[in-house]
């Protein structure tokens, strides 16, 4: 007898769910971007460590702004780059609780440098996610402080030109020589192998953070599809081939 | 137990936020206020009641970390003088937007730029009109003694919360600096975080399976939903200016000519109103408490009975435009001030007033 639909869907059948901290909202996404594929791993990994209930996540401005959508904890969404503050200001407050920001290039190493340097070297006991993609999504793909040299984006149509526009900065670098950080490190979320790595160093941050130990900082390598002007599979092979030998992947500090 | 103590007015607010309750002060160093956080820190209020204290990296910093304290339903507080409430405007819109409490003290210094360190009232107009972008405003209170420094500590924040709004205490370089007798109150017990998450439901406390998330934000990106917020932003407004209007009246029964003046003005303008008395010139002072809701309705009352008023400000004109608003062309309204840290004498404003009123 032929097999139907209703004879395979069975628990025991199951190999994977989607978490239930993950809502039914759609996501506003681009289709490729990495933003999705993160906001997703966060969610199971709360939902694994099973701390809803005492996780606070602070969203920034950038094309996660609405993240706070999609993740069913208590969210704070901060000013442009001001996350880390932000989540400062809660976790003094609240020490119990669990508080992660997310947050772009832009926000994260460009308007909010100050915020994040300082937090990271108070060693707030948080963990930071900073999504790398070279450039600015959500305003509609203009230079970033981590666009490569030779990069094209709307402010800087004819690649950046790094005599006039500086160096593409490597912020995780920085905070890795801070001494409030205890765990730096750069993953990316391309293929199964790099998420199943992401999602065990997410889930090291929030044990991090229960032991109290430091700032956390994960950095992205991430693409735009929309911003880069590929498509999706054009933008991860891009991705392979400029971003990781500048931005490559692995920790970098581990205490 | 409530205690007499001689203290300066920056001193004042300290020792009031922790006797309060307050659970969290962010700040950052800025003559002529650095005397708030310096209090905090000799007094180490996180080991008896629990207070957090932390300097920031800078006012951007420190407005932001109380906005996420705010979030949490924590009573948090600021303070600062006139640059640093510069950096803080963004801020401070974004708790408005977000409906958020919290207390941010301006001992205000001459402006413009990096000015002066002597006093001023040269931001009037920043503190009455929100002073970051969008239809917001703060409850904004001027204190005019070093007792009301200390005592606006709670009244701000008693209307912070009750309105889900930020509250400005406008001070200056001269109440904060000078030294007077205050009667501190009796140490508060700060809230519970259990106590706390029944009391403000919308707070950020970790979502449990009996609630819905709680989201803090100032994003709609739905025109008529948020047009909806603005106006339900609006009515609280109207609600101040009906119930929380406040000010002070001194010699007005008779008056025929009206002082207006805030803060450390006011107290200067009661030695006025002394010597304009003891010409035999019947003038009275109104002291605006509130300056955001701004005790608009009473000028208009008295502009039915005087011939004229004068308001005198430390600044070139802020506080004339809303007597001028509130008494719509009634009677002539006048303004008196001196900039850039000068300081006017009693006399000077007597001058000032017959100069205006009595002749030519
Ligand atoms: C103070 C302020 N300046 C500028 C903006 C406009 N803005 C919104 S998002 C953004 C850049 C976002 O880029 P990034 O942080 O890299 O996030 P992405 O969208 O790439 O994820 C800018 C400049 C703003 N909202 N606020
Ligand atoms: S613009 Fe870029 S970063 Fe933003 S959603 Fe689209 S692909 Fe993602
Ligand atoms: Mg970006």
């Amino acid at each position: 007898m032929a097999l139907e639909v209703k004879d395979i869907i069975k628990p025991e059948n199951l190999v994977y769910a989607k978490t239930k901290l993950l809502t039914e909202r759609m996501m506003h996404y681009c289709p490729g971007c990495t933003h999705g594929v993160v906001n997703k791993l966060i969610a199971e990994v709360i939902d694994e460590l099973n701390i809803q209930e005492d996780t606070i996540g602070v969203t920034p401005v950038g094309c996660s702004v609405l993240l706070y959508n999609y993740i069913e904890i208590d969210w704070h969404e901060a000013a442009h780059g001001r996350a880390p503050a932000v989540g400062t200001g809660i976790k003094r407050l609240r020490p119990d609780k669990y508080v992660f920001t997310y947050q772009g290039d832009g926000d994260l190493a460009a308007i909010g440098t100050a915020e994040t340097i300082h937090a990271c070297n108070r060693g707030e006991n948080i963990l930071m996610v900073f999504i790398n993609n070279g450039i600015y999504g959500m305003t509609g793909g203009q230079m970033a402080p981590t666009t490569l040299e030779g990069m094209k984006a709307s402010t800087c149509p004819f690649g950046r030109d790094v005599e006039h526009d500086g160096r593409p900065l490597n912020m995780t670098s920085i905070v890795a020589t801070l001494p409030g950080t205890c765990y730096v490190t750069r993953q990316a979320a391309h293929t199964a192998p790099a998420v199943r790595k992401l999602k065990k160093s997410l889930r090291k941050a929030f044990e991090n953070q229960k032991n109290k130990k430091g700032t956390s900082f994960i950095e992205v390598v991430g693409t735009c599809s929309s911003g880069w002007k590929m498509n999706p599979v054009q933008s991860n092979k891009w991705m392979e081939a400029n971003m990781f030998p500048i931005y490559p992947l692995g920790d970098i500090k581990d205490v | 137990m409530s205690e007499l103590r001689l203290m300066k007015g920056n001193e004042a607010i300290a020792e009031a936020a922790i006797r309060y309750g307050v659970d969290g002060y962010f700040g950052y160093p800025i003559t002529p206020q650095s005397e708030v956080m310096e209090t905090l820190m000799e007094l180490r209020p996180w080991e008896t009641t629990g207070m957090v204290v932390l300097q920031a990296e800078s006012e951007i910093a420190s407005i932001n970390m109380m906005y996420g304290g705010a979030g949490c339903g924590k009573k948090v507080m600021t303070s600062s003088s006139s640059p640093g409430i510069s950096l803080m405007q963004e801020g401070l819109s974004y708790l408005a937007g977000a409906e958020l409490p919290c207390v941010v003290v301006n001992v205000v210094r001459g402006g413009p730029g990096l000015g002066t360190i002597q006093p001023a009232q040269s931001d009037y107009s920043q503190a009455v009109n929100g002073g970051g972008h969008g239809d917001y405003n703060l409850i904004v209170l001027a204190p005019s003694s070093v007792q009301e420094m200390a005592d606006f500590v709670e009244l701000a924040f008693e209307l912070a919360f009750k309105y889900r709004n930020p509250a400005l205490i406008l001070s200056d370089g001269m109440i904060g600096q000078m030294m007077e007798k205050v009667e501190l109150k009796a140490q508060k017990d700060r809230m519970s975080d259990q106590e706390l998450a029944e009391k403000y439901p919308w707070a950020t406390t970790g979502k449990p399976s009996s609630r819905e998330r709680n989201i803090i934000t100032s994003v709609e990106l739905d025109p008529y939903a948020f047009e909806r917020f603005n106006h339900k932003v609006q009515a609280k407004y109207k609600q101040m200016h009906k119930e929380d209007v406040r000010f002070e009246q001194f010699q007005c029964e008779d008056a025929e000519y009206l002082l207006v003046a805030y803060g450390s003005s006011a107290r200067i303008c009661q030695k006025s109103v002394q010597l304009l008395r003891e010409k035999g010139i019947k003038a009275g002072l109104l002291r605006p408490i509130t300056l955001f809701p701004f005790p608009g309705v009473e000028l208009d009352k008295l502009a039915g009975q005087v011939k004229g008023m004068l308001a005198v400000e430390l600044s070139a004109g802020q506080l004339v435009r809303d007597v001028r608003l509130a008494v719509n062309g009634k009677v002539p309204v006048e303004h008196f001030g001196r900039m850039g840290g000068v300081i006017h004498s009693p006399e000077e404003v007597v001058e000032a007033l017959e100069k205006n009123f009595l002749k030519g």
